[in-house]
């Protein structure tokens, strides 16, 4: 049980009187990476800032990146306070560790689609507890007992003397009350906004144009900066003539920075126009400069080797030689770039004694000790401001606090220069990549070789499953090593190394070569290509044994309860047990099935395809499944679901950085097409009910979609898919 | 300096003229609620109304709108316009967000010339506008929806 405290008393408020409360919270979590401070003792964590004005804000520790957790951390304070829905505001936290840390990472990060998960509790405590003192003060005031109160949408009420209160007019009598050692927290039964429906917080905001991004950030004299990149990973700046840039108007820098060149001008557009006038002469004398084709044939190279083991079941071996019959396939995956809608930018104010940041903020224990470290101050004097993220699918958490960083160069390049406004600290820099230089900057979802080599009995049922696994792991070298264990990153085996079917034998191993091109994780990381692999590979048993691919998985998922409740819906809901209506004449219609666990939640997908006599082809229909536990917003899950099957497919249909001489063959969304309203599926979400503690949805939409659609367009072509991007000339009749 | 019409008040600019219509809106006259995407009229996020018309301004010089009427979205009054907002905030269309502003000045666009859409209508108008969160399957919801208002 955590204890809370009121921490009104405490500290004054600077916004107002009123109830704050901090939900204090034990010493349960190890430091993430084995050197973090240790969270000693209790400490507190303020979640609920309650006005006179019969405002309740909540504050968010968790990043609002369109997966709707502003939404969501509302819905579990609103319940158990039993707000008025319309009452609530949100605001995003500041950095602090102590009071924001994601319960299951113990650093404040938003990722691994926890924030629901590890909020669930603590949130509603939270709520619970402002709710009890609430309670308490109007008791005093009625001179009535507490349990003959109510509340309800935001009224706090005693029916018998027909007297009745708002949250503002009793806040300041509330922060004076004890707060409650244990609350009490609702049954399910008792919900109000759980599991209903909730309009999102922010769209409002997100439909008028008010809504405030990173970029949309002006301060007094600031400056806008453009950097000029260095064409390949390991190069770096030999000489350059800024004289060029210097005769741009508006163009007020040009300085060297570790990334680069920056061009720091009054507006945006000449600071572009600076940074492409730059002259600049790279060294690329420690340059990379292999293309992926090369690093495919290093890595299928590497497939042949046993690498390091993820798993080790029985004796595939000696099963796989005693096999009647033998699989063997061989997978190819590119780099993928995030490619939000946003791209990376950030704003810093450095003062003599401050560095502050305004950022889309999605790691902030990480980049505050990391920028802090960088210009030689103490972590708390960096100050995190977190504003929503134009996407992010895992970009903004970057594990070396690559943009941020590179916004601070920026700043301190300049500092001591006089700011237009004659103030002592230097003009705040506002860091804007282009789309170009977002696509070319690495930290890519990485590529990866897989090769799988499976035995099968006489009937078809798989006996052993070989699988190795190669490519570059995201945490070897950052402040995240620590998390891998054994020589094994599990973001690289996570899919695979968990494997659900019950195959007797398995063996899943590891090579994780060491290149200069950053590789991050990208929605859903490492299940976006074990999913691919394990569920495709699925579909082929199921051939050979001649048995519809539904079953076949019935089968081997006897004991995995979950696995089969979204199978088993999506194939009720998508009429699997019905033939496919068949296309116009010269069409070929096929239909596809993948089901899998990704960050604690389950979910399967049929995909429904035609195909034209060329290869190309649309996907027509998506029917989703998922068992996510408790469903807090059931239409944000669909939304989610809805957003990761199209960010899946876009990957499959044409998700694809290429290196050649080690440049970055793709710059826009011309050469790295995503997908397009007029490629959408007609998608239709289920959701299983369920009682479970919830877990994630803005990744787990995400894995299925492509081993589906692949698994539909071998029902539809005979053909095996084994590298992505689907290469529609496989595909031709 | 460079004359035209903003959400309804006449303004004028100095900027340089090559400036992108884009640029001229968020850093000189802070309407930040049209976004840049790409720079190259691929995604969309830039989307404003020139003449009603839906135009990516980040291809399209500040000179090139002299003596024009240029709507955004912190400038929409129509009833078309609010009838397609409403649709949005009713079908909580938005993720992020990002994309949302060029999104609407499409839909928006789109209904003022066509009253009931088709899906094939819907994909020749919207396709240029790119959403990664992937709200796609709303937006086509949310656009019949506002027909379906208008036309009550």
């Amino acid at each position: 049980m955590n204890t809370i405290h009121n921490e009104s008393r405490r500290t004054f408020l600077k916004a107002g009187a009123g109830l704050t409360l901090g939900v204090y919270l034990g010493p349960t979590l190890a430091a993430a990476d084995g050197k973090a401070e240790a969270v000693a003792g209790f400490t507190p964590n303020a979640f609920i800032r309650i006005g006179t004005d019969n405002t309740v804000t909540v504050i968010s520790k968790h990043l609002e990146m369109g997966q709707g957790v502003y939404t969501g951390l509302a819905t579990l304070i609103a319940e158990e306070l039993d707000a008025a829905w319309a009452q609530i505001r949100m605001e995003g936290a500041p950095a602090d560790a102590k009071r924001y840390a994601n319960l299951f990472m113990s650093i404040q990060i938003t990722g691994g689609s926890n924030s629901m998960a590890n909020s669930y509790l603590q949130m509603r405590q939270a709520g619970a507890a402002a709710r009890q003192m609430l309670v308490a003060a109007a008791a005093k005031r009625w001179q009535v007992s507490a349990d003959e109160i109510t509340v309800d949408a935001g009224v706090v009420q005693h029916k018998a003397s027909a007297r009745k209160a708002t949250f503002g007019e009793l806040a300041e009598a509330a922060a004076l009350e004890t707060v409650p050692k244990e609350t009490k927290l609702k049954e399910p039964g008792e919900f109000k906004l759980i599991g209903k429906k909730a309009a999102r917080k922010d769209v409002r905001e997100k439909t008028n144009g008010t809504a405030q991004f990173t970029r949309d950030v002006k301060l007094p004299g600031m400056l806008t900066a453009v950097v000029a990149h260095p064409p390949r990973f390991g190069a770096k700046v030999a000489r350059f003539d800024a004289a060029p840039a210097k005769a741009i108007a508006g163009v007020t820098d040009v300085v060297e920075i570790r990334t680069g060149v920056a061009v720091l001008a009054t507006d945006f557009w000449a600071a572009k126009k600076g940074r492409d006038a730059l002259v600049i002469e790279w060294d690329e004398s420690n340059a990379f400069k292999s293309g992926s084709a090369e690093l495919f044939e290093q890595y299928r190279q590497l497939a042949e080797q046993p690498g390091t083991v993820a798993r080790n079941d029985g004796d595939v071996t000696t099963t796989l030689a005693a096999a009647t019959n033998h699989i063997e396939a061989s997978y190819e995956f590119p780099y993928l770039a995030h490619a939000a809608m946003e791209p990376m930018d950030c704003v810093v104010k450095l003062g003599p004694d401050t560095c502050e940041i305004w950022n889309g903020e999605q790691l902030q224990t990480l980049d505050q000790k990391t920028v802090a470290l960088a210009i030689g101050m103490a972590p708390h004097q960096v100050k995190l401001n977190m504003l929503y993220a134009g996407g992010s699918f895992g970009r903004r958490a970057n594990p070396v606090s690559d943009y941020v960083l590179e916004a601070v160069y920026v700043a301190k390049a300049i500092a001591g220069r006089v700011s237009p406004k004659g103030t002592s600290s230097a003009a705040p820099v506002k860091l804007c990549w282009t789309r170009e230089d977002d696509m070319r900057a690495g930290h890519y979802r990485a590529m990866f070789f897989h090769k799988v080599t499976a035995g099968l009995n006489q009937f078809g049922i798989a006996q052993a499953w070989q699988q190795r696994i190669v490519g570059q792991s995201i945490m070897a070298g950052t402040a995240l090593e620590a998390f891998i264990k054994n020589g094994v990153d599990g973001s690289s085996v996570e899919g695979s190394a968990n494997l659900p079917y019950a195959i007797p034998n398995v063996a899943v191993e590891l090579h994780s070569p060491k290149l200069p091109v950053p590789v991050q994780w990208w929605r859903s990381v490492g299940s976006t290509h074990n999913a691919y692999v394990v569920e495709t590979m699925l579909d082929e048993f199921a051939h050979v044994a001649k048995r519809d691919p539904v079953d076949y998985r019935r089968n081997l998922l006897q004991d995995k309860r979950r696995h089969l409740g979204v199978m088993n819906l999506v194939a009720q809901k998508s009429g699997w047990d019905k033939p496919l209506a068949a296309g116009k004449p010269g069409e070929r219609r096929g239909r596809g099935i993948a089901v899998h666990e990704s960050f604690n939640s389950f979910v399967a997908q049929v995909a429904e395809v035609t195909l034209k006599k060329d290869g190309s082809f649309h996907v027509d229909r998506v029917f989703c499944a998922v068992d996510c536990g408790v469903a807090i917003n059931p239409d944000n899950i669909r939304a989610q679901m809805e957003g990761g099957i199209i960010f899946g497919l876009s990957a499959a249909l044409s998700g694809a950085i290429t290196l050649k001489d080690g440049a970055v063959e793709q710059s826009n969304f011309d050469d790295y097409p995503v997908l397009r309203m007029n490629q959408t599926p007609r998608i239709e979400v289920h959701i299983v009910p369920s009682a479970e503690a919830p877990t994630g949805v803005g990744e787990p939409g995400v894995p299925p979609i492509a081993p589906a659609v692949a698994n539909a367009l071998f029902a539809a072509s005979g053909k095996r898919l084994r590298r992505l991007p689907f290469d529609t000339a496989e595909l031709k009749a | 300096m460079i004359d035209f019409t903003l959400n309804g008040k006449p303004v004028s600019t100095d900027v340089s003229p090559d400036t992108p219509l884009l640029w001229t809106l968020r850093d000189h006259f802070d309407l930040t609620g049209t976004k840049f995407g790409c720079g190259k009229a691929l995604c969309g996020a830039c989307t404003v109304h020139i003449e009603g018309q839906a135009t990516r301004s980040c291809v399209t010089p500040v000179s090139a709108v002299a003596g024009r009427k240029i709507t955004t979205i912190e400038g929409l009054q129509s009833k078309t316009a609010k009838a397609v907002q409403t649709a949005w905030e009713k079908l909580d269309v938005p993720q992020c967000g990002y994309c949302q502003s060029g999104q609407i000045m499409s839909a928006t666009a789109l209904l003022t010339t066509n009253h009931k859409p088709s899906d094939a209508d819907i994909d020749a108008a919207m396709s240029g506008n790119i959403c990664r969160c992937g709200t796609y399957v709303r937006i086509r919801a949310a656009i019949h929806e506002a027909a379906r208002t208008l036309g009550a």
